[in-house]
């Protein structure tokens, strides 16, 4: 049974249909993996205890001879963001413990329509704000490489559960880098599509105007076949696009086939690179690069002069957009309520909910907000920042007039041990400094495992950008990667994950 | 609370010029709310026509009722303003408990309309054009209910309750820009600015605008300034407070009175205004002082990320300004024309804010001379008598009937006065008033006859005299018929009746 | 170097209803500083020639039709509420006034 976790989405589906494998079977394996390992991963916050009847109802209409989705009865972890009706949703925040959405988000409505199982919430930082996972308020999760080591974060829980075999699929969400940063670190693929072509709708949200759902996954097809699932129009969110998206399983498909690389143009970002990057993330990033030329891409060096302006744009309009959307949580409606002591206006018990139910960082970053959108700042920081948005947007334009995609590494490090940059918040918010420009500019974003570190033997991932709207484009590049790294390797990155538990 | 100072109206006059800002929130009756499909009805039970979107719940995002953005645009262009090309949402944020997400849905540097201006009929006959800064599409806040302390209000309060029903509702923020020369004419100017502007949203159809009901709500900012001799330059611009919770015609204009004269009494004194929010006492017919201006006004507007910009096409704006109806002050023209009223009528008609009433009353079959002797009449004087708005005590086709009935001679005036007191105390239509009170005109010639035929003989002199050619005596026998049929009679047939049987 | 104080920091954790505590003021102040100093590098390259981005795939006139939809039951409404009456929202005392 244990080899029906090992399987790829895909290969899993594959054997749904033919019914070689059952809903149910397929859940139970995953709920016995978790059970298993999570106390040493601690990638789920919550477990589901309907998984199993939902599997049973797919099993049931599968037997009755409907045509199902094909990713029908395969489980699904979804991060803590996503609002579920039957599981809490809490943003990896103690101010929710315990809340019980009335409605699904929308990525999670599809999912279900689709027949996938969603397993159980993975853990996340408090609200989405950071890169490691550790400022979750439930505890963090350990990386399945090393648990000593961060899995990455926000998303740190979706991409250990893939990681850890605990779930062949996972959603997260990406503001900064939350999706492909984890990836990365973590041995996994993670992708950030065209901000817009996933909907928002039950994303709590931490910045809006960055914040995009995407798959996390052990393999590119299986991030197209989640997306494909998750992807398209929401009426609900005002920002989704209105798009006929190509099917991202097929891109990845054809890219799989090999030739897509000839003739490609890849620009290699020239401002992430050097100071600050971890010389084994570079080897394997400057190997994978010369692999790309080998078979016949075409690899210029592209600058993108204001990328150096990024993180620092990015740490003024997240927070105050967060500082806006975290608004709400005030214990009147929903959420925590704290009273003062000795009682209290409304007033002193809201603050008083907000200083008990936030962790550090999202005060830190609520009072960053706070300030940058406050009377006499606005100008200097928030529109300043919206400024550079636009100087990064222009930057992609004239690196996309002279390439299909741009690559870079993922992350400048692999995972780093717990604590490590804990008490520096500027340390912590670098380690985004290569996913945040494509949240800037929304243009789509993945980020697939190239090999481990020569000095740690952590993984690394490449991170392929595409125009907005191209994201099929990033299937297919990353697809081809995969595939040729795993030709030469013999085996993927991710079969030489460490065991768990003994297993 | 300690009474205020006032200042003699005159003397305030002379002392000190007026100058005037009104901003007028227009609740719009859109089928659902601004960012949500929710019912924009908010008389329901208590959270009840709520989404996540109403509620702020996690997740929830807005979306733009499409129909509250045409309605705005529609409502701009009656103001005579421009329309954005483009214009945007953004959030102003601060914490209260009746604001679900702890921000409005606003719109702020990007308004859909902007520059335009409202021509405003006074009751002394002067026309004044009230200039419009700016109209912006915003969302309305839940209501919240003060337990314990005395009699609902904030202060004292042990706790409170919050309804999110209203919470959403569409509205449209009409604000003026500074207005000058309003002089000893301010409070009626006020009353006259609001009246316009519920004329204007009621024609296009777009709010039901019952200032009682809260559709309509104004914020009247006043502030003086001191008089300079001629030929010297102006003194600058004086403190100004902002009075709330204004909601009718008349308290708008004693709010602005009350103002000018406690302001006037301040300064006249050496004291400073404070700018702070004054809130109207409808009951005591005075303001009271409200929170002060503090750095805990800072909103840290910001363009809204979840929603993205309006922009109407040229055609929308030329199809929905084509479909405009007349301006008011055209419509004024018009109507006093149809209606055939002398200055005075129609001047009587337009101060008692009575326009839309009367025109619904004539469509309601009336002829607008019966319109306007009913509500300018007996209708307003109740409406005095208790503080209310005349709109609000009955219907415009009650009206008509009531009208209808005294045509055909069913009602006459006193009896018609009852049916309408009926009516008011909500016992029903005028016609189930009638029945149920029995106040129907005696229309039987025999009932009549045998009455004045019976008074004529106890009264010889009488008969004599009328015989003799002296018809103003019949008046005695008049009133004992009437007397005698308790008022339910037609005076004049009952006058024809008895020349008749005197001649015998 | 930015000048945050704390009796700025105290101010915006008033605007964010936030009771931070004196340590967290002051260690905020400090961090605060640190972050300002090392971002306010984007007024670098902000010059008024530059127009601002709110929106990274910019669409306007994003409509929904004035048609009612599905609400929520009472129950579902109060389900996570703290505190409630009957069908209101409770909440503590109020000091301030409406804005
Ligand atoms: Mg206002
Ligand atoms: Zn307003």
């Amino acid at each position: 049974m244990s080899d029906i976790i090992r399987l790829t989405a895909a290969g899993l589906a594959e054997k749904l249909q033919n019914r070689e494998i059952s809903a149910v079977e397929a859940t139970q394996a995953h709920l016995d993996r978790i059970h298993a390992v999570d106390s040493d991963v601690h990638a789920f916050l919550h477990v589901s205890d309907s998984a199993l009847d939902a599997a049973r109802r797919i099993d049931e209409r599968r037997t009755a001879g409907e045509e199902l989705g094909p990713l029908a009865g395969v489980p699904l972890a979804v991060k803590d963001v996503l609002v579920t009706t039957d599981m809490p949703s809490t943003s990896g925040s103690r101010i929710l413990e315990g809340y019980m959405s009335p409605f699904d988000a929308t990525v999670v409505k599809k999912a279900r329509e689709a027949g996938l199982i969603p397993i159980g919430k993975t853990n996340m930082d408090e609200f989405a704000m950071g890169s490691s996972t550790e400022h979750s308020a439930y505890g963090p999760t350990r990386n399945p490489w090393d648990l000593g080591r961060i899995p990455g974060g926000s998303g740190g829980g979706s991409a250990a559960a893939v990681a850890a075999f605990e779930a062949p699929l996972a959603l997260g969400s990406d503001t900064g880098g939350s999706i492909r940063q984890p990836a990365h670190v973590t041995g996994t693929v993670g992708v950030k599509p065209t901000y817009g072509a996933v909907s928002r709708y039950g994303a709590i949200a931490l910045a809006s105007s960055l914040d995009q759902v995407g798959p996390v996954t052990r393999t590119v097809l299986d991030a197209g076949l989640l997306q494909d699932v998750i992807g398209g129009h929401d009426p609900f969110d005002s920002t989704s696009l209105t798009d006929a998206w190509p099917s991202m399983a097929a891109a990845a498909r054809e890219g799989a086939r090999g030739d897509v690389l000839k003739g490609l143009k890849v620009g290699v970002v020239k401002e992430l690179s050097g100071e600050g990057f971890q010389a084994g993330v570079q080897t394997r990033f400057d190997e994978t690069v010369a692999l790309l030329q080998k078979q016949g891409a075409e690899v210029v060096e592209v600058s993108a002069p204001h990328f150096e302006y990024a993180v620092s744009a990015y740490y003024l309009i997240l927070p105050a957009e967060a500082s806006s959307n975290l608004a709400k949580f005030d214990s009147v409606r929903f959420g925590m309520r704290v009273q003062p002591d000795g009682g209290g206006t409304v007033e002193q018990v809201m603050a008083a909910t907000r200083e008990f139910g936030f962790g550090p960082e999202v005060k830190r970053r609520i009072i960053l907000g706070t300030y940058a959108l406050s009377a006499g700042y606005y100008d200097a920081y928030y529109g300043s920042a919206q400024k550079v948005r636009t100087l990064i947007q222009r930057d992609f334009d004239a690196a996309f007039a002279q390439v299909d995609v741009l690559v870079s590494p993922s992350a400048p490090t692999t995972a780093f041990k717990f604590g490590e940059k804990l008490e520096d918040p500027m340390a912590m918010y670098l380690n985004d400094v290569a996913t945040i420009p494509a949240n800037l500019a929304g243009v789509p974003g993945i980020s697939v495992p190239i090999g481990l570190a020569p000095e740690d033997g952590l993984p690394v991932g490449i991170q392929i950008m595409a125009p907005v709207r191209e994201d099929a484009r990033l299937y297919r590049v990353g697809a081809a990667i995969e595939a040729l790294l795993e030709a030469q390797w013999g085996h993927t990155l991710i079969s030489k994950a460490p065991a768990l538990g003994g297993k | 609370m300690a009474k205020d100072a006032l200042m003699d109206y005159d003397k305030a006059l002379e002392l000190f010029e007026p100058v005037l800002g009104f901003e007028v929130h227009v609740e719009l009756n859109t089928k659902t709310k601004m960012f949500s499909h929710a019912p924009n009805d908010f008389g329901s039970d208590a959270n009840t026509n709520v989404t996540p979107v109403c509620l702020g719940l996690p997740g929830a995002l807005p979306v733009v009722n499409e129909q509250a953005v045409r309605y705005s645009i529609s409502l701009g262009l009656a103001l005579g303003c421009s329309i954005a090309p483009s214009s945007r949402f953004a959030r102003k944020n601060y914490f209260y408990p009746d604001l679900a997400k702890n921000y409005q849905i606003s719109q702020y540097d990007e308004p859909i309309a902007f520059g335009g201006s409202v021509d405003v009929e006074l009751p002394n006959g002067r026309q004044v054009t009230v200039p419009i800064e700016r109209a912006h599409m915003e969302e309305d806040a839940g209501k919240l209910t003060h337990v314990g302390g005395s009699t609902g209000r904030i202060q004292g309060a042990e706790y409170s309750l919050v309804d999110y029903n209203r919470a959403g509702v569409p509205l449209v923020e009409i604000v003026t820009d500074i207005i000058y020369g309003a002089e000893s004419d301010a409070p009626e100017l006020a009353k006259a600015y609001v009246a316009t502007i519920r004329d204007i949203v009621v024609s296009l159809g777009i709010s039901d605008a019952r200032m009682e009901r809260g559709n309509l709500r104004c914020d009247a900012n006043i502030s003086l300034r001191p008089r300079t001799p001629e030929g010297q330059p102006s003194a600058p611009l004086g403190t100004r407070t902002e009075t709330k919770n204004v909601n009718s015609l008349r308290s708008v204009e004693r709010a602005i009175r009350y103002e000018i004269q406690r302001q006037a009494a301040i300064l006249a004194d050496g004291g400073t205004i404070t700018q702070e929010t004054r809130h109207w006492h409808e009951d005591t017919g005075r303001t009271s002082a409200g929170r002060p201006k503090s750095d805990a006004d800072d909103y840290r507007y910001f363009p809204e990320p979840d929603l993205l910009p309006v922009q109407p096409s040229a055609e929308l704006i030329e199809e929905l300004r084509a479909a405009l109806p007349e301006p008011p002050a055209e419509r004024r023209r018009r109507l006093k024309a149809e209606w055939g009223f002398t200055d005075l009528e129609f001047q009587d008609v337009v101060n008692g804010g009575l326009l839309v009433e009367i025109t619904e009353t004539v469509a309601a079959g009336a002829t607008p001379a019966a319109a306007r002797k009913w509500w300018t009449g007996e209708i307003s004087r109740i409406a005095n008598v208790n503080g209310v708005e005349a709109s609000s005590l009955v219907s415009p086709e009650n009206v008509a009937a009531v009208a209808a009935l005294v045509e055909a001679g069913s009602l006459n005036d006193k009896l018609a006065r009852q049916v309408l007191e009926g009516v008011i105390a909500g016992e029903g239509t005028p016609q189930e008033v009638v029945d149920a009170r029995g106040l129907a005109v005696v229309s039987d010639d025999g009932a009549l006859i045998a009455a004045i035929d019976e008074a004529l003989a106890s009264q010889p002199d009488v008969l004599a005299k009328i015989r003799d050619g002296k018809v103003q005596a019949a008046g005695a026998v008049i009133g004992a018929v009437m007397k005698a049929m308790r008022g339910q009679a037609d005076a004049a047939r009952v006058r024809e009746l008895v020349l008749e049987r005197a001649a015998g | 170097m930015s000048e945050i104080s704390e009796e700025q920091v105290a101010h915006l954790a008033n605007l964010a209803r936030i009771a931070l505590t004196p340590q967290e003021i002051s260690s905020l102040t400090t961090e605060l500083d640190q972050i300002v100093d090392s971002i306010a590098k984007v007024q670098q390259v902000a010059t008024p020639d530059v127009p601002a981005t709110s929106h990274p795939v910019p669409l306007s006139n994003v409509f929904r039709p004035d048609v009612i939809g599905e609400t929520l039951t009472i129950e579902q409404a109060l389900r996570n509420a703290p505190e409630h009456d009957d069908n209101r929202f409770r909440v503590s005392a109020i000091l301030g006034e409406e804005q």
